[in-house]
Order: C-alpha cells, then sequence, then structure tokens
C-alpha cells in the first residue's frame, strides 16, 4: 500500500516537466534532436511488433493460404514465390524503393536522396500522426518494408499453377518498381504534422486531395487485385480448366495460413496507426469484429445457397473482411465494420462464384474477387463509415498547426474515395497490362504445357511438396 | 478355397473385422481403394466451383478360407457392411488353387 501511494506522488512529480512543456505548445518543425525527445518506447515496441506480424502475413501465412488451395503437384511452387517475393523485395525496398515512396519531390514519386538508406540511422525519425510525436526512422522502414513485401507477393494467386519463376520474380520488381512505389508514394507520403503547414503542397497526389486510406486498401488490395486480374488474363486459363478437377489439395493448410493472416492482420492495420494508443485499439477491434462478421456473412449465403456450411467459404469470408477493413480500419466503429463485413461477403461471393464462371477468366485464387472486389468495397465504403456523424473519426486537417478536426461532408469524402480506387485501378491495371506482355512476349511468362501438366514444383524446383 | 473380395464403405471396416473374428476368419488383407459403381461419385463445391469426385474411397477386403465357411462370410460382410444406401459395395467369390504358409511350408487349408 506505502509502495503504491509513493509510486503515485513519483508519477504526479515527473508529470510536473510535462506540464511545463505542454504551457510551451507543440513546436513547429523540430530537428532531430528535438524529435528525439519525442519518441515513446511504446510506440517503437509496437512498430516493431507490428513489421514481425506483417511480415509473418506474407511467410508463412499467404504461403500457406494460397498453396493449400493449388494441386499437390504445385504446392511448393507457390510457398516459393512468396518466399522469394519477401527475400528480393526487401532489398529493394532499402536499396531505393523506401527512397521513392517516402521522399518529397513530386505528388507522383519521391526522389533517390534517401536511396541506400542514405540519411537513415538511429538518430532519425518519421513522423506519425500526432503532432509532435516520432518513431526511430528505422522502425517505419521496416513497418513499411513489409507492407512492400507482401503485396507482390498477393499477385500470384491469380496465375498460380502456370507461371516460369524467374519471369515471375522480374516482373515482380517492375510492378514494385513502376506501380507499388508511385501508388505508396501518391497515397501515403506526406510531410508530417509538424511539417505539413508550412509546405502544404509536400504530400502525394491522392493524399493531397484527402483520400482516406488506413492501411492500404488502395496501395495493397485494389493494387494487387487489379494486376492480378490483368495477368490471369493475359497468362491464360490453366491446362485442363473447367474439365479437370483443380480442388484444393489441403484446405488444412490454407485453415492455418488464413488464420495467420488474421492474426498478421494486427499488424497491418493497428500497426498502420503509427502510434500505440486508443487509435491503435480501435483499429485492432474493428478488424477483429468485420472479419468475424464477413466470415459469417459468406457461411450463412454458401447454407443457404449449397444447404452446407464450407470450411474454405469461412476462411475465405474472413480474408474479405479483413481486406475490405484495412482502409477503413482506423476510421469505422466497431459496429459499422460489423456492416462492413456483412456487406462485402455477400459481394466478393458474387464475384467468385457467379461473375468469375460467367466471365469465364482463371484466376486461380480469386485474387481479384476477394483483394480487387473487397479492397474497392471498403475503399469506398470508408468515406461513409468515416463520417463522424456515424461515430467515425473523420479526418484531421494537418494544414493547421496544430492539426485540427477537418470539417466533414460524406458525398465529397466517397467522390475522392472513388477517385482514388480509379486511379489505382487504371495506373495498376495498365502498368501490369503492358509489363505481362512485355514480359510474355521476351521471356515467355508460362512453362510449357507438359511441365504444367506435371506439376510446377518438380519441373521448376525439382522437389516434391510431400514425400510419403 | 475360395476367395471372397469385398468392397465397402470405409467406415464399415471395424464391424466387419469383429463379426469376420467371431465367425472363425483367421486372417485379410485390407486395401484402402477408389472407385465407382451405382453411386459413382458426388460433387464437391469450393467457392462456388463445382467438381464431380468420380471416384468413391472403399475399402477392399481380401479373404481366402476353406469352401465351406465361404457362403458364411460373404453372409457376414452383407449383414454387417448393409446400411441400405446406394455406395454399400459388392462381393466377388473366386476359386483358390493354391496356398502356402511361408513361415512353416505348410499349404492349403493348413495354411490359412
Amino acid at each position: 500500500m506505502k509502495k503504491l501511494m509513493l509510486s503515485g506522488a513519483m508519477a504526479a512529480l515527473s508529470a510536473l516537466p510535462a506540464l511545463a512543456q505542454e504551457a510551451v505548445g507543440p513546436i513547429k518543425a523540430p530537428d532531430a534532436a528535438a524529435m528525439a525527445g519525442m519518441v515513446d518506447k511504446g510506440d517503437t515496441t509496437w512498430m516493431l511488433i507490428s513489421s514481425v506480424l506483417v511480415l509473418m502475413m506474407a511467410i508463412p501465412a499467404l504461403g500457406l493460404f494460397y498453396g493449400g488451395l493449388v494441386r499437390t503437384k504445385n504446392m511448393l511452387s507457390v510457398l516459393m514465390q512468396v518466399f522469394m517475393i519477401v527475400a528480393i523485395i526487401a532489398i529493394c525496398w532499402v536499396t531505393y524503393g523506401y527512397s521513392l515512396a517516402f521522399t518529397g519531390g513530386s505528388p507522383y514519386i519521391g526522389g533517390l536522396s534517401k536511396a541506400f538508406l542514405a540519411g537513415v540511422g538511429t538518430g532519425s525519425y518519421a513522423a506519425t500522426f500526432s503532432n509532435n510525436v516520432y518513431i526511430p526512422e528505422y522502425a517505419f522502414v521496416i513497418f513499411q518494408m513489409t507492407f512492400a513485401c507482401i503485396t507482390p507477393g498477393l499477385i500470384v494467386g491469380a496465375f498460380a499453377e502456370r507461371i516460369k519463376f524467374w519471369p515471375l520474380m522480374i516482373f515482380s520488381v517492375l510492378w514494385f518498381t513502376i506501380v507499388y512505389l508511385p501508388m505508396a508514394h501518391m497515397v501515403w507520403y506526406w510531410a508530417g504534422p509538424d511539417f505539413l503547414p508550412d509546405n502544404t503542397a509536400d504530400a502525394g497526389l491522392l493524399w493531397g486531395w484527402g483520400a482516406l486510406d488506413f492501411a492500404g486498401g488502395t496501395v495493397v488490395h485494389i493494387n494487387a487485385g487489379i494486376a492480378g486480374l490483368v495477368g490471369c488474363i493475359v497468362i491464360g486459363k490453366r491446362v485442363g480448366f473447367g474439365k479437370e478437377n483443380m480442388a484444393p489439395h489441403s484446405l488444412t493448410m490454407t485453415m492455418i495460413g488464413a488464420s495467420l493472416l488474421w492474426v498478421g492482420w494486427f499488424g497491418f492495420n493497428a500497426g498502420s496507426n503509427l502510434e500505440a494508443n486508443g487509435l491503435a485499439a480501435l483499429a485492432f477491434i474493428n478488424t477483429f469484429v468485420a472479419t468475424a462478421a464477413a466470415a459469417f456473412a459468406w457461411v450463412m449465403i454458401e447454407q443457404i445457397k449449397h444447404g452446407r456450411p464450407s470450411l474454405l467459404g469461412a476462411v475465405t469470408g474472413a480474408v474479405a473482411g479483413l481486406v475490405a477493413i484495412t482502409p477503413a480500419s482506423g476510421f469505422a466503429t466497431p459496429m459499422t465494420s460489423i456492416v462492413l463485413g456483412l456487406v462485402v461477403a455477400p459481394a466478393c461471393y458474387f464475384f467468385v462464384s457467379f461473375v468469375k464462371a460467367k466471365v469465364k477468366y482463371d484466376d486461380s485464387l480469386d485474387v481479384f474477387g476477394v483483394h480487387g472486389i473487397g479492397g474497392i468495397i471498403g475503399a469506398i465504403a470508408t468515406g461513409i463509415v468515416a463520417d463522424p456523424s456515424l461515430g467515425g473519426q473523420g479526418f484531421f486537417d494537418y494544414t493547421q498547426f496544430p492539426a485540427v478536426a477537418g470539417a466533414y461532408d460524406m458525398g465529397t469524402q466517397v467522390w475522392v474515395q472513388v477517385k482514388a480506387v480509379a486511379v489505382t485501378l487504371i495506373w495498376s491495371g495498365g502498368v501490369s497490362f503492358l509489363l505481362f506482355k512485355l514480359l510474355d512476349l521476351t521471356l515467355g511468362l508460362r512453362p510449357t504445357a507438359d511441365d504444367e501438366r506435371q506439376g510446377l514444383d518438380q519441373t521448376s524446383h525439382g522437389e516434391s511438396a510431400y514425400n510419403m | 478355397m475360395k476367395m471372397i473380395i469385398a468392397a465397402i464403405k470405409p467406415y464399415k471396416l471395424d464391424e466387419v473385422r469383429e463379426a469376420l473374428t467371431a465367425i472363425g476368419v483367421q486372417g485379410m488383407m485390407v486395401t484402402e481403394i477408389k472407385g465407382f459403381g451405382t453411386q459413382s461419385g458426388h460433387t464437391e463445391i469450393y467457392r462456388g466451383a463445382e467438381y464431380a469426385v468420380n471416384f468413391v474411397p472403399k475399402m477392399r477386403l481380401e479373404i481366402v478360407v476353406a469352401d465351406g465357411l465361404a457362403d458364411n462370410v460373404v453372409d457376414t460382410i452383407t449383414k454387417t457392411a448393409r446400411t441400405g444406401k446406394i455406395g454399400d459395395g459388392k462381393i466377388f467369390v473366386l476359386d483358390v488353387s493354391k496356398a502356402l504358409r511361408v513361415r512353416t511350408g505348410e499349404t492349403d487349408d493348413e495354411a490359412l
């Protein structure tokens, strides 16, 4: 008891200097020395943990989620593609990617001033969404690296079971450079709350428009979804598509993968808050319940339509929910998140079950049907659920110092969201098409029909997934 | 000697084994197989894509017994493995010309 009172008194004492600082008010455009005093160990810890969680989403989660859905003979090819994309993109990220995405320059792409991480050190800092709160720049570089590593990996599901390994790796690097980096710059780059008021133009194009994308609905999911759709159309259908049994070889693996995705996604969404505070917890709970609602909704549709709830339906619904809540996670309320989950599941279900069959493209693992469609719905719905009149968080006007809440207009916001979706679809869809065509005409994207029939594990990698 | 080959539903295996042991059958060979008959498979649905599974998993039993026991074995398998639904399986009876126990060299009925 005595100890408790003592520590209470100590806390009161230590609060005094903080009070004194508050009287001065936040510091505009602090230098690195001042930023050093604006770093919280809790925030830093949270960002490092979140980075680990997002890496886990790629390997093994995405690998297992996708791998379980292909046939036995292609299991390793999918795992290998996802794994090596992570490795190669990580190198690209630190050598030039981070600089192009997260330095100023133009509204479309950054510069090369931080290439090879020049100027980034233990004494440099990255801005958060709060005035005078910073995190170590390395932590920000790492966190964003995990996003860059998983996004090209999402695409491979669209043309799984029929792609050559090295051309895919080359595609991934080109796509990362020409599509991902400009998108990340346009959506996420800005000068930070302590610097923007002095130079309001120092931000990416879509950020400047006021597009809201909390954790990457446009940059990650729509971006990868449309690239996947374009890719599977350019590459063509699998040999035997529509005639042979292409049922998943291990839904057990798929369930493990999907569950790890769900867990990892807390790092993805709640980590995107950059600070460990109430907003991070809000993003966390929104991510949790939107996913739960979408899994439930998908399973109910199957129960009504087929008379049986399937595991694959449950996990697909969950992933659709995760995708949809991603851009909205820091803006919605738990209740509007549930509604979003309930809406996205039927939409994605309709796409993967009916539209795909009608249009007859072979998006093997439904990258567009789940990530593309779920991402579009989530991105547009973000404009609705962020509205403070629905309990949403609205947005901050960072051109003021210190930042103040902006005047929210749902119609305007939804229109901005639609424009952001359109830019992503056009840029990613268009450039991806050119890249796929270019590689198909030069190196060739597709293995021979014989190799494809034998399976990519043996023909591309000289291994078998299961030796029993 | 007769060989009885039976294809039955996999989950009926234990029941059939117990019933056959009870009437004096002293050994059998069991293999997991796939096949089709009247049941001719089923469909599975993955995200709306329907796949026909043409070959259904079954258990194949091979039992060799003395002539006198053969009818009893067939009756016992029939009674035990029957559910009355499509897919209960089939039984075939073949003549066996010779049997030999590897360890002792005993032949025919003594070898069973």
